[in-house]
């Protein structure tokens, strides 16, 4: 298939004073930087290097904070027990099903209303933009009650709304099964993060070029080549952040199952898991190892689209 | 375009209006039901009510949101305020300085964010236990950092980047001082990025449950969104469906305002920081 996109524009690469003899002022200002961008700097790694290192440790020992004079040192252990544990492999499939299915729909859903959103004329757009910022702005807990009630039998509309539909009827019960619970949980996310998502398209629509598309238009490409061959590959870039930030922000997911399931039904998530051993369990030690292989997982997710799908965040700002 | 076309655009902005503000019209509508309509199994309510506004604001469970709606505020607002002038100077500097690191700096902001919140939890929570800081306004600052940093870093350094800022030189060639040149010529200019800058990271913070709920056990810290999460536990009141979605409401009230007000800039902040950077 072939693409269409402007070659890469030349530019002359700033010559530097040779190395070695660094100016005075160059290093004042070296200093001066480290000088205003250290605080936050520090800050950062404070509230998340420490912890994660201090979470490695603790997840080395047999450690329950109702009972602190039996921690005893477990090495592996912890993470022993978790891996061939079905509870921990529930959690982890559970987790894929969500991210996989709500990413995939949010980025077609988000495309058709960034698409929307370029076409969308003057007089209705201002108010499109302050509307497609109300979800994304809401609180997630917000949310997943909004969802959650609107689907439960007692307090809902959805059974008697959708009663033409075979399989509902007033008295289906959405939270009783996993693949419902989870369906209802996937519409909730995906109502509240595809708005973010089209928000990046929509910059990244933006960003290809009109001469191609004209240039497209004049060679007589229909409208669905002019999509696939012109417009998909020029925004490839915006795509791929959309596509890594969302993903990775859904194996993340909690907020929305911990209102809605609390677990029930296998509906829980891995963050949720960690959460349930460290806080309700206080089984520090092994809520810490679920905690640190939650962390490598989503290393992984990173390293996986960077080099995978050669993700270049830098060639998405425009650096290069 | 032909007025055809126009037309389909039309309708398709209009969907799009309706899909986003569907579920909160539904919350809206709920918090007015009467305990006996809450099961009516419609949308709207037979009868429009007030009480659930009076059950979270005067009646039993104000003592439960109360407290909460004012640790949230209290709580994100320091929050935004240290990480927008913590990240000012940074920003500024990657911006405008030339220093080995800037690279690392802004990587690690989006380490940072990509970090799952609840691997930082298990740890924290331990740890504030012990030093005394666990269910306390400073025990929530400080993770809520974690939040806000790494996204405040990216959006102001992106707005700081289109800053003109030989327009400070040429100032003072035209004499004004270096106090007079900062003052009225960057800091207009600089304002509305720290601005927007300012309201995503309260929307970020805002948002927050994971740390709410886990590291806060009365109502000395506990933020709204954990209280909620809380509500369904508490026997203190039969149903609370309608009473937690009055509080949805209020607590969503802040932000709408907010979007309504600056959406504008809202959205220029966002794909500002995603996209540029």
């Amino acid at each position: 298939m072939t693409q269409t996109t402007l070659p890469p524009t030349e530019k002359t690469q700033p010559v530097s004073a040779p190395r070695g003899s660094i100016s005075d002022r160059s290093r004042a200002e070296r200093k001066l930087g480290w000088l205003l961008a250290g605080p936050a700097f520090v800050v950062m790694l404070l509230v998340t290097a420490y912890p994660i290192v201090q979470a490695v440790y603790y997840s080395l020992f047999n450690y329950r904070l109702t009972d602190p004079d039996n921690r005893s040192f477990e090495g592996l252990g912890n993470y022993w027990v978790i891996l061939t544990d079905g509870v921990w492999w529930q959690a982890i499939l559970v987790t894929v099903i969500i991210t996989v299915v709500t990413v995939a729909v949010e980025l077609v859903l988000g495309f058709a209303l960034a698409l929307v959103m370029a076409k969308a004329l003057s007089s209705i757009r201002p108010v499109v933009r302050a509307a497609i910022l109300i979800p994304y702005a809401v609180i997630t807990v917000v949310s997943a009650f909004a969802w959650q009630f609107a689907f439960r039998i007692d307090t809902g509309f959805v059974n008697s709304w959708f009663a033409w539909l075979p399989g509902v009827s007033d008295t289906t019960d959405w939270f009783g099964g996993q693949a419902s619970s989870l369906f209802v949980i996937c519409l909730a996310e995906i109502w509240k993060t595809t708005p973010f998502i089209s928000l990046l398209l929509l910059a990244g629509l933006a960003q290809v070029p009109d001469v191609l598309q004209e240039a497209a238009k004049v060679d007589g490409a229909t409208w669905w080549q002019r999509m696939w061959r012109v417009t998909i590959p020029n925004m490839k870039a915006a795509i791929m952040v959309a596509l890594l930030f969302r993903t990775l922000d859904a194996f993340r997911i909690f907020d929305s199952i911990f209102i809605m399931t609390a677990g029930a039904n296998n509906t829980e998530s891995v963050s949720f898991l960690a959460y349930r051993q460290t806080i309700s369990r206080v089984e520090i030690g092994l809520g810490s190892a679920v905690s640190v292989l939650l962390f490598l997982s989503v290393v992984l997710i990173a390293f996986l689209f960077i080099k995978g799908f050669k993700v270049d965040l830098a060639q998405a700002r425009g650096e290069r | 375009m032909s007025t055809k076309e126009k037309t389909w655009w039309w309708v398709g902005g209009v969907l799009i209006i309706l899909y986003c503000l569907f579920p909160i019209a539904w919350i809206v509508s709920l918090s007015f039901k009467t305990t006996a309509d809450l099961a009516n199994k419609s949308f709207l309510p037979s009868a429009w009510t007030w009480e659930n506004y009076s059950t979270i604001l005067t009646g039993t469970a104000s003592d439960l949101f109360l407290p909460a709606l004012r640790n949230s505020f209290g709580i994100c607002l320091i929050a935004t305020a240290i990480s927008c002038l913590l990240s000012m100077f940074a920003a500024y500097a990657i911006a405008r300085l030339d220093f080995p690191g800037k690279k690392l700096i802004l990587g690690t902001a989006l380490g940072v964010a990509i970090f799952p919140v609840i691997s930082i939890v298990t740890p924290l929570f331990n740890l504030w236990r012990q030093i005394g800081l666990y269910d306390t306004w400073p025990g929530l600052i400080i993770p809520y950092l974690s939040l806000t940093l790494p996204i405040s870093i990216w959006t102001m350094s992106a707005f700081f980047r289109e800053i003109p800022w030989e327009m400070e030189q040429a100032a003072q060639v035209d004499g004004a001082t270096t106090w007079q040149a900062f003052r009225k010529v960057i800091v207009p200019l600089a304002a509305p990025g720290v601005f927007t800058t300012a309201i995503i990271a309260f929307f970020i913070a805002w948002n927050d449950f994971a740390y709410g709920i886990s590291l806060t056990s009365t109502s000395a810290a506990r933020p709204v969104p954990a209280a909620l999460g809380l509500f369904s536990g508490a026997s203190q009141f039969q149903d609370p469906t309608g009473a937690i979605a009055a509080a949805a409401v209020i607590v969503t009230i802040p932000v709408v305002v907010l979007v309504l007000l600056f959406q504008r800039r809202i959205v220029a902040g966002l794909t500002n920081g995603a996209v540029k950077g």
